[in-house]
């Protein structure tokens, strides 16, 4: 089952190839340990309920590369996300009574610091900072104001100070000059002044990722940037993406597209039923026979709505298949 | 004629009495929890009540009038912490909740009859015992002075003293809110009323500028009830829900998130009810309507404007139509 499509149609840039380079010797195994992780993850466990959601044992995340984080609907992705990121507590976590044993309790390191028990804003604080996958942009403020928003050391954030203007007009001016010019990068400048909600959604998500960029993230984790983005936007998104890793962020992406991840990411993580199955560089982990069962199906590299590739000689071999599965559910049934 | 003019004078009166300038002091104050925070606080009238009791009984119990503003204000500095702390971190209801009844004990405690000597039980603490320092402060002289409509005394109660003090705060206040509503800080606040969530993601304490909007909402609606008991007399019930109720209404109706929004509101609320109760007065028949029903009817007018200001124009009258910054969640 090799693929036919290619892995990059774009040019692979000096960043780029240091990036593929920096995880070019790791074994693909999951929960393999990296030569420079920025983000460790251990035994990290949520349930609701009765239903165990996430359930990761060791996941390292490499610095300075784009890894994508792939898997089926209600792997526990979006979850794992918000574990990491403060938004949701794992249900392994230490408990001054009671709670797991030690060695078995959850432990997120970032960056050097242990952010197993901190809440969402210090983990942005940190310099880890996301983006939903349902968009959170603050639609009754303007899209400038969004982008204010995301920026950090603004000292008229202090009710104090914010009384006197003098005290922080001038940050804020750098500030907006930072804003305008990250708008422009991502075309938005335009629509400086609109109120957020007056976007398109996809708009609405690139303001988010522009957003979350005011803050000069050390990390940047994006859940499913590229749901309901039109195909062009797509392909700039792509280039932004992959512009923050050559500048020495390390991105952490959920992504559906499998065009997309195979496109620009340097490492790939299967989730299914809240676990790590897979991991490993893009061409690798995709074929992998287990990933391709779990999640991305056999057929995951043939465009199942074009007519002219449903030749009668594939139709055939599709209907064989079906029958071969009816047999095989047969047996395990009989 | 005569008929309608003295209406006219009433509204005119109503629309600069200290009483006016109360509900405007409480209105600015719901409106930072409200407006621009999106907090729901259903008890503001509760922090009026802690701030007026704060006060005239430090008065009374002799503490000089600048000692006494500043326990009332710590009081309900305290009052929106025990009430913030644990209702924060939860969804917006459980503090509407807290709020609303959190208000009721306060005036519950007041009013009961173990605390009498305090608080004077259910019929309060009279003006004359408190009155006394604020009065003293005056540099207005003795006398009266006429200006058209308005005949009143210089510094006595109700007096000029006590209108250009308490629109003298309003003022004040109107510009502190415009100075720290167009900062950072103000923008944050507008942030965590959009999306709690997304602000928390871009690394700001989202918890805690809740409680400082809390805090500081519930510090100007103490202020409020200093100003509302200054020139008359404190009594608990005169501040329960329904006066949270006046205050909300006349946030709505000038305009939340909006600085002047209040101040109109709290003028256009007082000027509609007499406009109603006058004209109601003088054209309908007391066969038809007495007296005393042309008020209740007053208070029906009310109630339904507020019902047609939040269906046809929920910004209110000086709201931004495109901010629309009144939405319950």
């Amino acid at each position: 089952m090799s693929s036919d499509v290619p892995t990059t149609t774009s040019t692979i840039t000096e960043a780029g190839a240091a990036a593929k380079a920096s995880v070019a010797g790791v074994d693909a195994v999951p929960g393999v340990s990296k030569p420079d992780p920025i983000l460790t993850v251990d035994h990290i466990k949520r349930r609701f309920g009765g239903m165990t959601a996430v359930d990761v044992n060791h996941l390292e995340v490499q610095r300075g590369i784009i890894t994508a984080l792939i898997g089926p609907n209600g792997a526990g992705k979006t979850t794992f996300f918000n574990l990491i990121t403060g938004f949701d507590k794992p249900s392994s976590a230490p408990r001054l009574i009671g709670g797991p044993k030690a060695g078995e309790a959850a432990k997120t390191t970032f960056n050097g610091n242990d952010v197993g028990n901190t809440g969402a804003t210090k983990v942005a604080k940190l310099g880890m900072v996301r983006t939903f996958q349902l968009t959170k942009a603050l639609s009754k403020l303007t899209v400038i104001e969004n982008m204010r928003l995301g920026a950090r050391d603004q000292p008229g954030e202090n009710l104090f100070v914010s009384v006197i203007k003098p005290l922080w007009a001038k940050r804020e001016a750098e500030i907006t000059a930072k804003a305008e010019e990250l708008l422009a990068r991502f075309k938005l400048l335009e629509k400086r002044d609109d109120m957020a909600g007056s976007l398109s959604g996809g708009q609405k998500k690139l303001l988010e990722m522009a957003r979350a960029l005011m803050s000069d993230p050390v990390m940047i984790m994006l859940d499913e940037p590229m749901a309901g983005v039109n195909p062009a936007l797509t392909q700039s998104l792509l280039g932004h993406i992959q512009a923050l890793r050559d500048e020495g962020m390390t991105v952490l992406f959920v992504e559906h597209d499998m065009h997309m991840v195979r496109h620009i990411s340097d490492w790939v993580v299967v989730m299914a039923e809240g676990k790590v199955v897979a991991e490993g560089p893009s061409g690798t982990v995709m074929d992998d026979p287990a990933v391709i069962d779990a999640y991305l199906g056999a057929h995951h590299n043939t465009d199942l709505g074009d007519d002219s590739l449903l030749t009668d000689e594939v139709a055939e071999e599709l209907a064989a298949e079906v029958q071969n599965e009816k047999l095989t559910e047969g047996e395990t049934t009989a | 004629m005569d008929q309608l003019l003295q209406t006219l004078f009433a509204i005119l009166n109503s629309a600069i009495s200290p009483q006016t300038a109360a509900l405007a002091i409480a209105a600015i104050g719901l409106n930072i929890h409200f407006g621009y925070t999106g907090l729901l606080n259903f008890g503001q009238a509760g922090f009026m009540l802690i701030g007026a009791y704060g006060f005239a009984i430090s008065i009374i119990a002799g503490l000089p009038i600048i000692v006494a503003i500043i326990i009332a204000l710590v009081a309900a500095l305290l009052f929106a912490l025990i009430l913030g702390i644990p209702t924060l971190k939860l969804r917006g209801d459980y503090l509407a909740i807290v709020t609303l009844s959190a208000a009721e004990i306060v005036r519950m405690i007041g009013r009961s009859s173990l605390l009498t000597n305090f608080t004077g039980g259910s019929n309060g603490i009279t003006g004359n015992e408190y009155r006394g320092p604020f009065t003293d402060l005056s540099f207005f002289g003795n006398g009266q002075l006429d200006l058209g409509p308005f005949k009143y005394d210089l510094t006595g109660s109700n007096g000029w003293w006590f209108i250009a003090t308490a629109w003298v705060i309003v003022g004040l206040l109107c510009l502190f809110v415009w100075a720290i509503m167009r900062s950072p800080w103000g923008r944050v606040l507008r942030g965590i009323r959009e999306d709690e969530d997304a602000v928390r993601a871009l690394g700001k304490n989202v918890y805690s500028y809740k409680m400082q909007a809390l805090i500081l909402g519930g510090v100007i609606g103490a202020i409020a009830g200093i100003v509302f008991i200054l020139p008359s007399s404190l009594q608990p019930d005169s501040m329960g829900r329904s006066e949270t109720y006046f205050i909300f209404t006349a946030l709505l109706l000038g305009g939340a998130a909006t600085v002047f929004g209040p101040v109109l509101g709290a003028i256009v609320f007082f000027a509609i009810r007499l406009f109603v109760q006058g004209i109601a007065g003088q054209f309908i028949p007391s066969s038809i309507m007495n007296g005393q029903q042309t008020e209740q009817f007053a208070w029906i007018v009310i109630g339904v404007m507020l019902m047609l200001v939040v269906i046809f124009r929920p910004q209110g009258i000086l709201g931004n139509k495109k901010e629309l910054s009144f939405d319950v969640k």
